[in-house]
């Protein structure tokens, strides 16, 4: 209730006290064994999703295994001891549910969303993939290829997902986030059965788990199921890995990729603290509005000035995600008008980031971002699935779920000065990454790509 | 394993998986239905949860309305924001965004739409409902902007025609649908987007984009007068007019075609159907959950467990039914393993042969009816989408309480009628077979 409240007299907006609601109410629990539980009541609907996220994805893979993360996530629906697969599917079908799962750079999770009184169903069988998953080398082979028709769909016949997954290992020297979520090729085809069981082994320990739950439930009682199912189940020593931080970035990185039947793109992107490395989170949030004021709706400047004006870009945007364990970029990418203005669209973009440098951004439109801003936070909610994933998100980066009660009040604490501060901080050619993309067959022999992949979170599902 | 065995666990299952989802119990959302003294239809669902509003104007003025101009729906639908009442495109956004609302514009084949979200303060959303009327009732149609948006139209074409799944997707609608407004392509050709002129999207929003050939969807947190108060200032700046003509009847499902195009990939897209059924049909429902079981329910349909789990033949696979205003597709659509094809082709050819056949085994039906009934109250558990399901129901005129009986529609359905239902709507030897892929020849 705190926070609408709040929101709206922001907004300097009169609500009957009737329209007002309660705001989400949310309650943490840790289990004995070391799991984790956060439930949040929204009680609109009679039904509930339940997400079990390991805080393990691409950027904790050993060189030579990405994608073991991913393909441990499509295994896990291979069925258990009791259980053959494909049976976990047809069960939370015939509870009238549906399930899956997601992988990212940082976290894998799989989800149930069911009837609120059919919760149970979920938790028994997340708990008993758990103690009793079955790694078949038969289904492995068959699964394999599955995820490699995954890789060609979603990469090697996609020139943006090939753009993407180049940029990324362009743009990171040393920091695994250069690898890609659903692995290189040629690492997927050395992959072994047992690397993926070692990777269950090491990872998905009870205790490392967070069950995320949200929806028409009564915290108490989601807890004492979250006991009844995963209660049983032993801790494991969480595996401690070395910190693989990016190096000081000391000059830009350029590639011009050509792909077959690809159409123009150029991707730019700037290398910036997550709000997890950031010093002062202040300088997030004044990122966060400046890709807001750059791209955040039909008024931004991009649209403004490259869409329109210019008339240069048929499509710009730009992007900051702030939830992040490790260090991020600024993004601003762009389809070309013409074949011909993709240099020239490049040159508008940088225009556009020295804009801010040298002249700042007015009140006004600090003021839109933040108008806009505001009424996300009341948008979002109209998602559960949204509202549990955000919670897992910032717990994967390490943020920590109440961060976002702050996020509102610090949008109050950024002025324009804080916003060309943190421009000319960080949108600084030395930390900056330029990739264009162009048609493989305007310049000789076309090439099948043989990879690519990753992009900002892009969560792979498993369906 | 290092964990504890689960047997007590375990041996309780039983018990816990007892079915005990019954759908009686659920209803629809309660649609307020009313007509604006000006002839609006409105469809109204109060939705106290979040103090926001959804709002949407549909139109029938999709595609199926391009006549001899492919593109010119979607065009006009594009360019409503580009500059109305007197005011440029960044003038209308900032009314938008200065006070966080979010609005857009739609067009597919049917329908064009409208769509506003907004938080529900009155000072706030009434500006909203100002901008929104703007842009509906007297776009400007600047000349300049037409150039910009038509070029971006070109560009965004461009891209469609190097993207093997868009690809396949056009060629099928035109193998489907050659003397019917669905086999045009709603993003338009090359030539037809040159020709367009300022004159014909002026023509098309008059003829179309009326209060009789309108139904607006509201859902969210405002009272019964505060909705009517919108839809009737929503009404007073929309022109009256005449309801589109009806949609002519799309033909019996034609012969079998194989249409092979040639497409420097690693996959193969496959898509393999034909004319379905339009909106309204009695088989509906029969339909619905026999292609549930075929293809329209994930990783736990027949094609899901065959191309997936056990070929391991593809990522996704599925098949569906689109009841639109006249009979939609029926199409199965997958991507393989170029090598696979064949095998991919004969696959479903038996696959869909057998169901055909046989239909469903009781247990299937069972567990479609669960599943489909059990997951009705998910459809519902946002605003989003009550509001599109309700929209649906608008534009389609569908009873009332279409969604509040839907699940008993659903338990209605016996195994002889879905038996029926295939026999009378599947054929898999007139299917038009569509694959773009390497080393594919047209054969056709």
């Amino acid at each position: 209730m705190r926070r609408l409240t709040a929101l709206i007299a922001v907004l300097g907006l009169l609500l009957p006290a009737t329209q007002l609601h309660a705001e989400p109410k949310t309650r943490e629990f840790t289990l004995d064994n070391g799991m984790r539980l956060v439930v949040r009541v929204d009680n609109r609907a009679p039904v509930a999703v339940s997400q079990l996220w390991f805080p393990v994805g691409s950027i904790h893979e050993p060189p030579g295994t990405t994608g073991v993360s991913h393909v441990l996530e499509h295994m896990m629906f291979k069925g258990t001891e009791q259980r053959p697969t494909g049976d976990f599917s047809r069960i939370i079908s015939r509870e009238g549910g549906r399930l899956n799962a997601f992988t990212g750079r940082e976290f894998t999770a799989y989800f149930e969303q069911l009837r609120a009184d059919r919760l149970e169903v979920a938790f028994e069988l997340e708990a008993d993939r758990l103690a009793n998953i079955r790694f078949d080398e038969d289904e492995f082979r068959r699964e394999m290829e599955v995820v490699f028709e995954e890789r060609r769909l979603r990469v090697d016949d996609n020139p943006m997902g090939v753009a993407s997954e180049r940029f990324n290992a362009l743009a990171w020297a040393s920091s695994p986030a250069r690898q890609p979520i659903i692995g290189w090729q040629e690492d997927l085809e050395q992959l072994t059965l047992d690397d993926v069981r070692d990777w269950f082994e090491q990872w998905y320990g009870v205790n490392n788990a967070l069950l995320v739950v949200v929806g028409d439930v009564d915290p108490e009682a989601v807890r004492d199921l979250a006991e009844t199912h995963f209660g049983p189940l032993e801790s494991r020593p969480v595996p401690e890995l070395k910190q693989r931080p990016e190096i000081h970035p000391i000059g830009e990185r350029r590639s011009t990729i050509r792909v077959p039947q690809a159409r123009p793109f150029v991707m730019m992107g700037y290398q910036t603290p997550s709000l997890a490395t950031v010093e002062d989170p202040l300088d997030a949030h004044a990122l966060n509005l400046l890709s807001s004021i750059l791209s955040g709706g039909a008024s931004s400047r991009l649209q403004d000035r490259l869409v329109r004006g210019q008339e240069i870009a048929a499509t710009a945007a730009a992007g900051y995600s702030s939830i992040s364990s490790l260090d991020t970029q600024f993004l601003l990418q762009g389809r070309p008008a013409s074949d011909e203005d993709l240099d020239a669209l490049e040159q508008a973009l940088r225009a556009e980031v020295q804009a801010v440098i040298d002249h700042g951004v007015t009140r006004e439109e600090l003021e839109r971002a933040r108008v806009q801003a505001r009424a996300d936070y009341v948008y979002r909610l109209d998602s559960l699935f949204y509202q549990a994933m955000e919670i897992g998100l910032l717990e994967s980066a390490g943020i920590g779920w109440e961060a976002i009660d702050e996020f509102e009040e610090a949008l109050e604490q950024v002025t324009p000065e804080r916003i060309q501060q943190v421009a000319e901080r960080y949108l600084r050619d030395e930390r900056l990454t330029v990739l264009h993309l162009l048609p493989a067959e305007d310049n000789g022999a076309p090439r099948l790509p043989m990879s690519g992949a990753g992009g900002d979170v892009a969560p792979h599902s498993h369906d | 394993m290092r964990y504890p065995r689960l047997m007590t666990v375990l041996c309780s299952l039983g018990l816990l998986l007892m079915p005990v989802v019954g759908s009686g119990d659920v209803g629809g959302p309660q649609i307020q239905h009313w007509t604006t003294d000006r002839g609006l239809k409105v469809y109204f669902v109060r939705a106290e949860a979040l103090p926001m509003v959804d709002l949407e104007l549909t139109f029938d003025a999709g595609s199926a309305r391009d006549g001899d101009s492919p593109g010119l729906a979607a065009l006009t639908s594009r360019m409503l924001t580009q500059g109305a009442a007197g005011l440029d495109a960044a003038a209308l956004a900032r009314g938008f965004e200065d006070l966080g609302a979010r609005y857009s514009t739609d067009s597919g084949r049917d329908t064009a739409s409208v769509s506003l979200r907004s938080l529900n303060a009155p000072s706030t959303l009434s500006r909203a409902v100002e901008g929104l009327a703007r842009l509906t009732g007297r776009p400007d149609f600047p000349e300049d902007a037409l150039e910009r948006e038509r070029r971006r139209m070109l560009v965004s074409l461009r891209n469609q025609q190097r993207d093997p799944s868009s690809i396949a997707q056009r060629a099928f609608w035109e193998a489907l649908y050659p003397d019917h407004p669905y086999g045009s392509p709603p993003g338009g050709t090359e030539e037809s987007l040159q020709a367009i002129t300022r004159d014909d999207l002026q023509g098309f929003h008059q003829r179309y984009y009326n209060i009789a050939n309108a139904t607006l969807t509201l859902v969210g947190d405002i009272s019964r007068p505060e909705a009517e108060q919108i839809a009737t200032h929503l009404a007073s700046a929309l022109r009256s007019g005449e309801p589109a003509e009806p949609v002519p009847p799309a033909p019996e499902p034609g012969e079998a075609r194989e249409i092979r195009i040639e497409f420097p990939s690693s996959q193969t897209h496959v898509l393999v159907g034909h004319i379905g059924y339009p909106r309204g049909a009695d088989e509906h429902f029969a339909l619905y959950v026999g292609n549930h079981i075929l293809g329209g329910s994930g990783l736990v349909s027949r094609l899901a467990h065959e191309f997936r789990e056990e070929r391991g033949l593809s990522y996704s696979v599925s098949s569906r039914f689109s009841p639109m205003r006249a009979a939609g597709p029926f199409r199965i659509s997958t991507q393989v393993r170029s090598d696979r094809t064949g095998e991919a082709l004969e696959t479903l050819q038996a696959m869909i042969a057998d169901f055909r056949a046989e239909g469903p085994s009781d247990s299937e039906l069972e567990d479609a009816v669960r599943n489909i009934t059990g997951s009705f109250p998910l459809s519902l558990d946002s605003n989003s989408k009550i509001a599109g399901l309700v929209s649906t129901v608008g534009f389609h005129g569908l009873p009332l309480d279409y969604l509040d009986t839907f699940p008993r529609q659903i338990e209605g359905v016996t195994r002889d009628e879905i038996v029926q239902a295939l026999r009378q709507r599947v054929h898999p030897e007139r299917f038009v077979t569509v694959v773009v892929g390497p080393d594919a020849e047209d054969e056709d």
